[in-house]
């Protein structure tokens, strides 16, 4: 469990041009492994293009109360990149025109940052009717200022998407941090208590699942099943749907499966899984993701590797959503996460 | 070739057998694959049950694919480790009923 971000710690891998040329190389560079473009080439899925824009994914900051320990974002404590006002006046201005119908905030801890209740006023003025917040939960008592988030998020009926790696303490202490787990589930409570996943309130709460080690994640409705009764058995929980979300081989993650030894054997079950109808559906191909200042990318991970879009169009300053969907998706080995078994998005599985 | 006789790389070339026998080798797999679906048992416990065998049989491969199977489906370390010990009480009980066959020969042999 690392206490810093890769940044602070200055590891290598901090550097999105480091882990690219870690996923271009060794296995995959002498042909032991497949590279991803040869593999959707296989079924005719190269170029990879996008379908119907849907979602506009906002990374708000870097900055988070936790330091996961697989976190592809690279968050914690000591990032100070947060989106400023007049990026998020920028987005406000696309959000009047776009034709995507949802938008996702995430982090870091959206939360944090410090315009992040009047961002979501304005782009509800601005239209926006399906709301998402990624939120890491713990952050809803990590401060007496955030303690008022369920109503707030109950106020714009926010779709709440909160991250618990499993339904009992150790293993999510583990990845999240001590603690986590105890100050998750009074968050949860909290959720509930102000009519999240109640019946006729429409207010819903999904969690994600994602593996905490070196291995996928398995079938999506018996995972459900598992956590719906002991969240219900244990803490009188209620939530609406579970995501089962792969991690994928990027930033601290990557730095754990290298650590571990258990890079390659990732790598090839990640290959071995690889699911040709997945690919049909994967985020990127309905989602547009921001970063904190303005950069535009096919989804959070390109983000993190630094991949920009490629179209004429890059920054939010220039946004053209015609442009924009007549790109080719940029990829590369770390997609692989995304089209294993039943696939993996932000919404869960895909196939 | 490995100077060792386990290599835990060898368990992702399994599947390799069958380039040697192609139709004992599918029929293997078709049925493998068949014995571990849902049936009147759940896949869960059927893992459970393949992690205990591993034990029994002492094959550091399928050791290696149970564990991770479990870790996939979110059975916990507690779990595993009673299906070890349920593993281990069958075969440990299957050497000491033998016991009975060493009483009886004793008894027969004894004035």
């Amino acid at each position: 469990m690392p206490l810093k971000s890769l940044k602070a710690r200055e590891n290598d891998l901090s550097s999105p041009s480091k882990q690219q040329e870690f996923l271009n190389n060794g296995i995959f560079s002498d042909g032991e492994l497949p590279r991803f473009k040869d593999k959707i080439a296989e079924t005719n899925q190269l170029p990879l293009k996008p379908k119907k824009l849907e979602i506009l994914q906002l990374n708000l900051g870097y900055m988070c109360n936790q330091v996961c320990s697989h976190c592809h974002v690279d968050a914690g404590p000591d990032r100070k990149e947060i989106m400023t006002v007049d990026t998020m006046q920028q987005c406000l201005e696309v959000i009047k025109t776009t034709g995507a119908h949802t938008l996702d905030l995430t982090g870091g801890a959206p939360e944090m940052n410090p315009n992040f209740r009047w961002f979501v006023k304005e782009a509800s003025k601005a239209g926006i009717k399906d709301f998402i917040v990624r939120s890491n939960l713990t952050i809803i008592l990590a401060n007496k200022k955030y303690h008022d988030l369920p109503e707030f998020f109950k106020k714009y009926n926010v779709h709440v998407i909160s991250s618990l790696p499993f339904y009992k303490k150790e293993k999510t202490d583990k990845q999240r941090g001590s603690g986590v787990f105890d100050k998750s589930i009074k968050a949860l409570q909290m959720l509930n208590k102000v009519g999240y996943a109640q019946e006729g309130t429409g207010l819903k709460l999904d969690l994600v699942y994602n593996p905490s080690g070196a291995f996928l994640p398995t079938n999506q409705q018996a995972m459900e099943r598992d956590f719906k009764s002991a969240l219900k058995k244990d803490f009188d929980i209620d939530f609406n749907s579970l995501f089962a979300i792969t991690n994928l081989p990027i930033s601290r993650f990557l730095e754990f499966l290298i650590a571990s030894e258990n890079y390659e054997d990732y790598m090839y079950a990640l290959v071995e899984a690889y699911n040709p109808a997945a690919v049909e559906n994967v985020m990127c191909t309905n989602t547009i993701s921001i970063s904190w200042d303005g950069w535009l990318y096919d989804c959070d991970f390109n983000q993190m590797l630094d991949l920009k879009v490629n179209s004429k169009v890059k920054h939010i300053s220039d946004y053209n959503e015609d442009l924009l969907n007549n790109r080719e998706i940029l990829i590369s080995q770390h997609c692989y996460g995304c089209t294993a078994g039943a696939g993996s998005s932000c919404q869960g599985t895909v196939a | 070739m490995a100077n060792n006789y386990y290599d835990p790389a060898d368990l992702r070339k399994f599947g390799e057998i069958t380039e040697w026998s192609e139709e004992l080798g599918s029929k293997f797999f078709d049925y493998y694959g068949k014995v571990f679906e849902e049936g009147a048992l759940t896949a869960r416990e059927k893992s459970l049950i393949a992690l205990a065998v591993s034990h029994v049989v002492k094959c550091p491969y399928c050791i290696d694919a149970y564990t991770k199977d479990g870790l996939q489906r979110g059975i916990t370390k507690e779990e595993m480790m009673e299906a070890v010990h349920a593993g281990a009480a069958i075969e440990s009980g299957a050497t000491l009923v033998h016991g009975v066959q060493m009483m009886n020969k004793y008894k027969k042999l004894s004035m």
